[in-house]
């Protein structure tokens, strides 16, 4: 199936290694990724706090440019990214006011509805993989699954399935991938991303809670979808070490790359080596790679 | 807490109210004051007010203090509040829709961080189709003056290949000029 690959600024820079593990799963899935062509930045965080119009109009224009490309499906991995994909494609369903606003903007008429489906990226790849992939299963590994906020909040606004609360879409897929899920309570806590540049003492502070409440669970690795989680726990974790006189060192990792682990594929190809916080040292110690 | 006139107040700025809830889609006049927003939000802790209290401060019609409040700046969108309201407003939306409106209005005195972060990145986003990450860390340190920050991930970043030197600039540019030009002539 064509599915459209909205990268976005965030995994063409800081989350490659979710660009590149998504690349490696993709194709043993049976995924035919099709890059958005010439797409732009979607504006979040950002558009959306300084006006209407283009927190709505840069993300429609990619959606648009998906659907001339001809594909059915759209992702956009980074949560922002996919959450405002998302409204944009309400508002230009729903809004025939800002439908029109678009239209002379860009001189251009839209006369169908768009109805290609955009979709996080849990949802992509929750019913593609089965105990049939997992070549290699990641016994021993104890996780905590990290959902973040925005992909699973507010609930009734996104297309997406899970429980805003208690979500069990990665807690499924590292089952299946034979990880062993620890429950824990702060699945859904924020990482303060749309605040990591702006108001950083607030964000080392949660940072520092979930990281906390990770190792107390028993967790020896964070399970993550979210590029902005990742960058938070993973990037700046040195620095809460340095804030708090902590000593943290724990890998936070993409669920995709541990399917891919699982699925055979070498860890060289998943791009472990784009972690801030090591995490092979851990996986060799467990065999896994 | 100084007196206020409430009936006054509300009669002040009945204007703003009614295009605070048009724009947002929400009414905070539904909220009961449960405090389920505040008793979830996870940032209550740097805000000057609670979102509950926000809320509360909407319905007496104290604008001004909203307008210049910390905590519409420091919401992070997260949601948690929308996610559990009992009347159902979309509360992070409120706080979205004030944002914009306060930034409109140049009401930034309590978030300078906040509006030139905003700034800088728009202006990345019109200049080269997307972010350019150096010139907005750039951008940002030397206008908040925290020269320092994030200075000790930056090269770490670039060794593991994850910032580019250069900006990317898309094909389709004239498109993003457009768009732009035409927020600016409705007033966006």
């Amino acid at each position: 199936m064509k599915l459209a690959y909205y990268p976005g600024c965030s995994l063409s820079g800081s989350a490659k290694e979710l660009d590149i593990s998504i690349k490696a799963i993709s194709g043993p899935l049976g995924l035919e990724l099709v890059e958005v062509p010439d797409w732009n930045c979607c504006g979040a965080s950002s558009a959306h706090s300084t006006g209407h119009f283009l927190s709505f109009a840069l993300p429609a224009r990619n959606m648009l440019k998906a659907e001339q490309a001809g594909c059915e499906e759209f992702t956009a991995p980074c949560p922002a990214c996919y959450v405002r994909t998302f409204l944009a494609q309400k508002e230009f369903n729903e809004n025939p006011e800002m439908r029109q606003h678009l239209e002379n903007a860009l001189g251009q008429k839209f006369e169908q509805q768009s109805d290609i489906k955009i979709k996080n990226v849990i949802e992509v790849f929750m019913d593609k993989i089965d105990s049939s992939h997992v070549k290699k299963p990641l016994k021993g590994l104890k996780v905590v699954n990290y959902y973040g906020c925005a992909l699973v909040k507010p609930p009734k606004t996104f297309g997406f399935f899970d429980d805003p609360e208690n979500p069990k879409s990665l807690d499924k897929i590292m089952n299946t991938v034979g990880a062993e899920s620890i429950d824990w309570p702060y699945k859904t806590e924020c990482c303060s991303a749309s605040l990591c540049f702006t108001n950083q003492d607030a964000t080392w502070k949660v940072c520092r809670d979930i990281l906390q409440m990770a190792k107390d669970s028993g967790a020896q690795a964070i399970v993550v979808a979210c590029t902005l989680c990742q960058s938070n726990l993973d990037m700046r974790q040195s620095q809460v070490n340095k804030k708090y006189r902590t000593d943290f060192n724990i890998p936070v990792i993409y669920f995709t790359q541990l399917m891919g682990l699982a699925m055979g594929i070498p860890a060289e190809k998943l791009g472990f080596d784009k972690l801030f916080v090591d995490a092979r040292p851990l996986l060799r110690s467990l065999n896994l790679i | 807490m100084r007196e206020i006139n409430v009936t006054q107040s509300l009669d002040k700025n009945k204007e703003f109210l009614q295009k605070l809830r048009e724009e947002s889609g929400q009414n905070p006049g539904q909220c009961f004051q449960c405090m389920k927003c505040t008793g979830g939000c996870p940032f209550q802790f740097t805000m000057d007010y609670p979102p509950s209290q926000i809320m509360r401060m909407l319905q007496d019609g104290l604008i001004d203090e909203v307008l210049n409040s910390f905590t519409i700046w420091t919401c992070a969108t997260c949601s948690t509040c929308t996610t559990r309201c009992p009347r159902d407003i979309d509360i992070a939306k409120l706080m979205d829709t004030l944002r914009v409106i306060a930034y409109h209005k140049g009401i930034y005195n309590k978030a300078k961080n906040m509006h030139v972060f905003h700034t800088t990145f728009m202006n990345s986003v019109k200049n080269n189709g997307r972010l350019y990450e150096i010139g907005l860390a750039l951008g940002l340190n030397l206008g908040t003056g925290n020269l320092m920050q994030d200075t000790d991930v930056g090269l770490p970043m670039f060794m593991k290949g994850k910032i580019s030197i250069l900006p990317h600039k898309i094909k389709g540019l004239d498109e993003i000029k457009k768009l732009y030009d035409y927020a600016k002539k409705i007033g966006e």
